[in-house]
């Protein structure tokens, strides 16, 4: 993964509680079995109507997407996080989100701010006013920013992530520095497992 | 000190490392695969040299894409067939069993792993399927990951993972007759919220939960997704015990007397403390239809189309008028007197044998209503076989019904059973997302027995209505 240090750019008011992730991403486009292209399938469903806020041109080329309560609810596919990404979004900002989604989020550098519903709506206020603005999301100093509005305001990340993101770690390469530790754990419960006598029959 | 729930036992028994600061490291022992979000996971251990660490605790199938057509008949769509074949070409690659499109054992994932007994109490299982929340019912820690995560296990047969909140959901009373574990998970989801259950693991109990049957409560740990949980737990009982003794993955003879004696040990602590407790009286409920976009958007069967007046918000006001405009419905109509294009009966849900016999029954001598398309898809090839040794098949098909090969069908429509624009359905799937079973198409979430009523009134109906 590459590391993320700061997310800035237009940000455009999605609004809407509860978009799931067959919304993100319908399934016609989970046949793929790439990991790339999927920004063209992203909200395609809402696309087609020409003033879908995506579809604006004053909100063209955001980097940030504001949603609203539980973003990214519903089915486990990372394909929504991809195409938020491929997209071009490096930041999502909401209430609350779907516990798959933001976990998924934090492995593909796909910056996750949780914002206080009265909060995110000063900041969607401040967008809306005017689409030109430029927000900052700070993964360092864990700070959301409207730099000409002289806005701003703290969110919470979680250490282990924040330093995923700003150091750009591989998890898998973090886990596998606990290969005595997980060989010892396979000595201790060695056996026949269910896959395998399933597989000997 | 107070008792642990079942949840911390499970996770206690698989910390494989704890670093400070740090998420726990967790040991997996089954990782089930399926063809949709593993191909770019594949690819990640190919462009890394990495292997798949413990083949012997990964099992594949193809579910998500498959047609149900006769398996004779070619996968017609060209990026759905290439997926299935790479999931072919990436199993044999790395040394997984999978069971592909056509095989005896084939079937949803969420179905396979507990009727051939490899989803056993006391395991973590997970699977890159937000439903793996259905192998909860055996007393297991399961639940859904992404493709990074699937990857992840692959590579290390670990996850890293903070532990959860927990909450019990327990269920007093006993559900009457013909309201089934389906209209209680949707009236459970209807209390909680669509959120109500995030950064939580549930654990249902009480006396009407005790009194499910094991597909009983696969169908309630299944959707605890929809309430947002992570997972949902049932502890083992005798129930579970006889559910398990003799399938193909179970050990046998003293071996299994041995197990038994482990599992027993999956039931949370008299003195466990939740984090949150939610009572629900089953004797209070009756069947549900969901209305909306959401299912947590459900009524009573008996009750109508809620008003944008009901909001206790302004964002509830616009979700509510939202969902009305999706699914072309007006406030106030009794559910009665909406009427369906297709019933699908299927999904890792609802599509096991006692499902299919709850429908069958109700079909039985009856015809679907002109005009609607009923689909029948079983959960799994042992579930079909099963059923056709009973005869359900014809009692489907003499009632008008189509009785297809497994998959995960219309539930998604990624395969070719899909809705139209406007249709209308009766699912006893578990989302009634937008477009979730076909562009433009309109869900209705349902029980097995309401959906095949439905069928047969061609408009909402509870059994009792529609005439023999
Ligand atoms: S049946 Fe539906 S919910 Fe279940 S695994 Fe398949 S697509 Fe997912």
């Amino acid at each position: 993964m590459r590391p993320v240090r700061v997310v800035e750019g237009r940000a455009v008011p999605l609004g809407r509680n509860d978009v799931d992730t067959d919304q993100i991403i319908p399934s016609e486009w989970l046949k793929r079995v790439e990991r790339t292209g999927f920004g063209r399938g992203l909200f395609s469903e809402w696309r087609d109507d020409p003033d879908f806020v995506l579809n604006r041109l004053e909100y063209a080329g955001a980097t940030i997407l504001l949603g609203a309560e539980r973003f990214g609810t519903g089915s486990s596919r990372e394909h929504a996080v991809w195409a938020l990404l491929d997209y071009g979004f490096g930041a999502v900002v909401a209430s609350s989100f779907g516990d798959i989604f933001a976990n998924n989020a934090g492995k593909q550098g796909l910056v996750i701010v949780r914002l206080e519903p009265a909060t995110l709506s000063e900041l969607v206020a401040l967008v809306v006013a005017d689409p030109a603005r430029h927000v900052t999301i700070d993964v360092d100093r864990l700070l959301v920013e409207v730099p000409d509005a002289g806005w701003r305001h703290g969110f919470d990340l979680d250490p282990m992530t924040r330093e995923r993101l700003l150091e750009g770690w591989d998890d898998i390469g973090l886990s596998l520095r606990h290969e005595a530790e997980i060989a010892a754990y396979e000595s201790r419960h060695a056996g026949t497992t269910p896959v395998a006598r399933l597989a000997a029959r | 000190m107070a008792g642990r729930t079942l949840y911390d036992k499970i996770f206690d028994e698989h910390v494989v490392a704890a670093p400070a600061g740090g998420p726990t490291l967790l040991y997996v022992d089954l990782h089930l695969v399926h063809e949709v979000t593993s191909p770019q996971a594949f690819d990640g251990l190919r462009l890394n040299g990495r292997r798949v660490r413990r083949p012997e605790r990964t099992l594949a199938t193809a579910d998500h894409n498959v047609p149900t057509d006769p398996p004779s008949v070619p996968v017609a769509d060209p990026v759905s067939r290439r997926q299935l074949e790479v999931l072919e070409e990436n199993c044999a690659e790395f040394g997984v069993t999978l069971y592909p499109r056509g095989d005896a054992n084939q079937g949803i994932v969420h179905v396979i792993g507990p009727e051939l007994g490899v989803s056993q109490p006391g395991m973590t299982i997970v699977c890159g399927d937000s439903h793996t929340s259905t192998h909860g019912a055996l007393g297991a820690l399961a639940f859904g990951i992404g493709t990074s995560e699937v990857e992840h296990v692959l590579a290390t047969q670990t996850l890293p993972q903070q532990r959860a909140r927990t909450m019990a959901v327990t269920v007093e009373g006993r559900l009457a007759p013909g309201v089934s574990a389906k209209d209680l998970v949707l009236a459970i989801i209807g209390r909680l919220g669509t959120g109500g259950g995030a950064g939580h693991v549930i654990e249902y109990r009480g006396e009407a939960i005790r009194a499910l049957s094991m597909e009983g409560r696969m169908t309630v740990c299944n959707m605890s997704i929809e309430a947002g949980a992570r997972a949902g737990l049932i502890a083992v009982d005798e129930t579970t015990i006889d559910y398990l003794r003799g399938r193909p993955g179970v050990p046998e003879g003293a071996a299994f007397d041995e197990a038994v004696e482990r599992w027993r040990g999956f039931v949370s602590d008299q003195d466990a403390v939740f984090d949150v407790e939610v009572v629900i009286d089953a004797s209070t409920l009756s069947p549900r239809v969901t209305w909306g976009t959401n299912p947590a958007q459900v009524v009573p069967l008996d009750g109508v189309v809620p008003s944008p007046e009901d909001a206790g918000s302004p964002e509830e006001r616009d979700a509510i008028e939202r969902a009305l405009a999706y699914m072309g419905l007006a406030p106030g109509t009794p559910l009665r007197e909406v009427g369906v294009d297709v019933v699908f009966i299927g999904s890792c849900t609802n599509s096991r044998l006692e499902d299919l016999r709850a429908a069958a029954a109700v079909a039985a001598g009856r015809r679907v209503a002109p005009g609607v398309r009923a689909l029948v898809v079983p959960g799994s090839h042992r579930v079909k076989a099963a059923a056709e040794a009973e005869g359900l098949d014809r009692v489907f098909v003499d009632a008008g019904f189509e009785w297809r090969e497994p998959g995960c069908s219309m539930c998604l429509g990624m395969n070719p059973d899909q809705l139209k624009p406007g249709q209308r359905c009766a699912s006893t799937s578990n989302r009634n997302f937008e477009g979730r079973q076909g562009r433009g198409g309109r869900t209705h979430l349902v029980s097995p027995v309401v959906a095949a009523a439905t069928a047969i009134a061609g408009h909402f109906a509870a059994p009792a209505e529609v005439a023999p």
